[in-house]
């Protein structure tokens, strides 16, 4: 199968005063992948990531996705392109139910479908949020107040809001933060079922998780890349290994 | 915390909602055949005003936007359609339809630029678009008359529709009129909330950063709801002027903004029948007060210090979050 560039960063930068949190980053994530990006803490995955997405604006730099510079758009015009992002901190709607939490996501994206002023079909908003629901086993808990769910169930949630805006590119900011173990093998089976269909890039710093998931790893260190290959490669990288232990 | 969210539309739950909004609408209706002249005629006046504040709570409850200024929205219905209709004589219907395009006008202005603010600076701009509209029709007294008010004749309220002669002055066309306008309110806010743009705009209330983070142009969705809001509330402020023959400069005034603001969290601030509920007891409250004392407003804040520590919801809001969760 021909590789295709899904997105591509050229010259990437983010400065926070006199600190640059990311800087200068050429990065490049083909289609179908499932990219880990890794790195100690403060190495600016987070920024990095906010600025695919366009929560954060760049103060350097260019992003294209599918081909097209979408530096200058929006967050939301991003979303509707295809770029889903989900929170590191939980940050679903606490006092809707789990089904208008997705829903929220899925009817975005019906909405991109359909254009801008087309009358949505709530059958299938319902069907397609309760399709999203089973992928992550919320279906029973569908009419909960999503913030009464236990802190898992949560951190699925936002997976499910996720799913629901099917996106092209799905960024998953430290997804199994806060899980058991039980939960994160169930988490794993998730990802590769969503990366059937969208590219996923996650920031995550559970090491089992990232070489059993990832196809392709790239790791930051201080707002550059330091390294990046096949987790194999990861593993026997001595700069790697220097920016982790520090030896 | 704030209020409970709308509950996902559920077939046969739906229903329940829909009969319940039907059967309040029909005892209004019925209303008129037992209720006193003296009754009927104030509660012409509750349904009029509860139509101003059902299209306040669109913004405020659901949206989750608090303006003060929603008099100027029921100021540009009133005038609009009372200017034209004292000046050039213009008969109700298309007075009562200049009245609905002022408010649309003012509403998607006021709205365009207010929104570029958030929270209390919302407030406060609406506050001051609202005073500075409240001025003007002061400062154009040769063509408002201020405060004394323009007072419309008859000749402007009788007009030929379908070869039937209609009069306004008529109390039980005027009931009827009134009741027909807080029923397509009712039916405005039924059909935005249970469809998509009404899961938006709690979304919008709950966490707008997540909502923007879904793909959704907040600023465009709260622009809808200004103008909804704003148009709804400016129907309301035409019919007042073309069924009590009177617009003055005091429909303007930051009561007016504060009223419904009152009207929607006594009733239950997000539910549909909420401001229609605490407009009919905040003014039958005055009405009785004022009754045996000049201090009817001690009443009213007593009353409004009960609703904050019992019903912090509002009624309907707590009844919901208690009873009835299906309750739209």
């Amino acid at each position: 199968m021909a590789t295709v560039t899904l997105l591509e960063t050229n010259g990437l930068s983010r400065r926070f005063g006199g600190l640059k949190a990311v800087d200068g980053v050429d990065f490049r994530l083909d289609r179908g992948e499932i990219r880990a990006v890794i790195g100690p803490n403060g190495a600016g995955k987070t920024t990095f990531v906010s600025l695919v997405a366009g929560r954060v604006p760049p103060s350097e730099g260019s992003i294209r996705f599918e081909g097209e510079d979408v530096t200058r758009l929006p967050a939301h015009a991003r979303v509707r392109r295809g770029i889903a992002y989900t929170f590191q901190i939980t940050s679903i709607f606490g006092n809707l139910s789990v089904f208008d939490n997705v829903a929220l996501a899925v009817q975005s994206a019906l909405a991109k479908e359909a254009g801008f002023g087309a009358r949505l079909d709530e059958a299938e908003i319902r069907g397609r949020t309760m399709t999203a629901l089973d992928l992550t086993g919320l279906a029973a808990r569908a009419d909960q107040p999503a913030g009464t769910l236990a802190y898992g169930h949560q951190r699925l949630v936002e997976v499910a809001m996720g799913l629901g805006l099917a996106p092209k590119l799905l960024i998953l900011d430290e997804p199994t933060q806060g899980l058991s173990d039980p939960e994160i093998a169930d988490f794993i089976g998730l990802v590769r079922t969503i990366a059937e269909t969208a590219t996923v890039m996650l920031i995550e710093h559970n090491m089992a998780v990232v070489m059993d998931l990832a196809t392709r790893i790239t790791v930051l260190d201080r707002g550059r890349i330091l390294a990046e290959g096949t987790p194999a490669e990861i593993r026997a990288d001595a700069r790697v290994q220097h920016a982790y232990l520090g030896t | 915390m704030s209020a409970p969210a709308i509950a996902a539309p559920r077939k046969g739950l739906a229903d329940k909602a829909i009969l319940l909004h039907v059967g309040v609408l029909a005892l209004l209706l019925a209303a008129q055949f037992v209720l006193p002249e003296y009754h009927a005629l104030s509660l012409t006046r509750v349904m009029l005003l509860a139509t101003f504040a059902v299209g306040y709570n669109l913004l405020f409850g659901y949206t989750g936007l608090l303006s003060l200024g929603h008099a100027l929205f029921f100021a540009a219905g009133l005038y609009g359609a009372a200017l034209p209709a004292y000046h050039f004589g213009w008969t109700a219907p298309p007075a009562f339809l200049a009245g609905i395009a002022a408010g649309f006008l003012v509403a998607l202005t006021v709205g365009a630029v207010a929104l570029r603010t958030t929270g209390v600076a919302f407030m406060i701009v609406t506050l001051m678009f609202a005073q500075a509209g409240y001025l003007a029709t002061l400062y154009f007294g040769n063509v408002t008359r201020g405060d004394e008010g323009l007072v419309l004749t008859d000749a402007v309220r009788r007009f030929e529709l379908l070869g039937l002669t209609v009069d306004l002055a008529d109390p039980g066309l005027r009931y009827n009129l009134a009741l027909a306008l807080l029923a397509a309110a009712i039916a405005i806010t039924l059909v935005v909330v249970r469809r998509p743009i009404g899961r938006v705009l709690v979304a919008i209330r709950e966490n707008e950063a997540r909502t923007l983070m879904l793909g959704y142009d907040s600023y465009r969705a709260k622009l809808v709801a200004v103008v909804l809001s704003g148009t709804i509330s400016a129907a309301a402020g035409a019919a007042y002027a073309l069924l009590f023959a009177y617009a003055g400069s005091s429909f303007a005034s930051i009561h007016y903004s504060i009223y419904p603001l009152l009207w929607t969290l006594l009733g239950g601030a997000a539910t549909v029948l909420g401001p229609v509920l605490g407009t009919l007891i905040m003014f039958y409250l005055i009405d009785l007060a004022s009754g045996f004392t000049t201090a009817h407003l001690v009443v009213v804040g007593l009353v409004l210090v009960a609703l904050v520590l019992f019903f912090p919801k509002g009624i309907l809001g707590t009844v919901r979050e208690r009873w009835l969760p299906w309750l739209p």
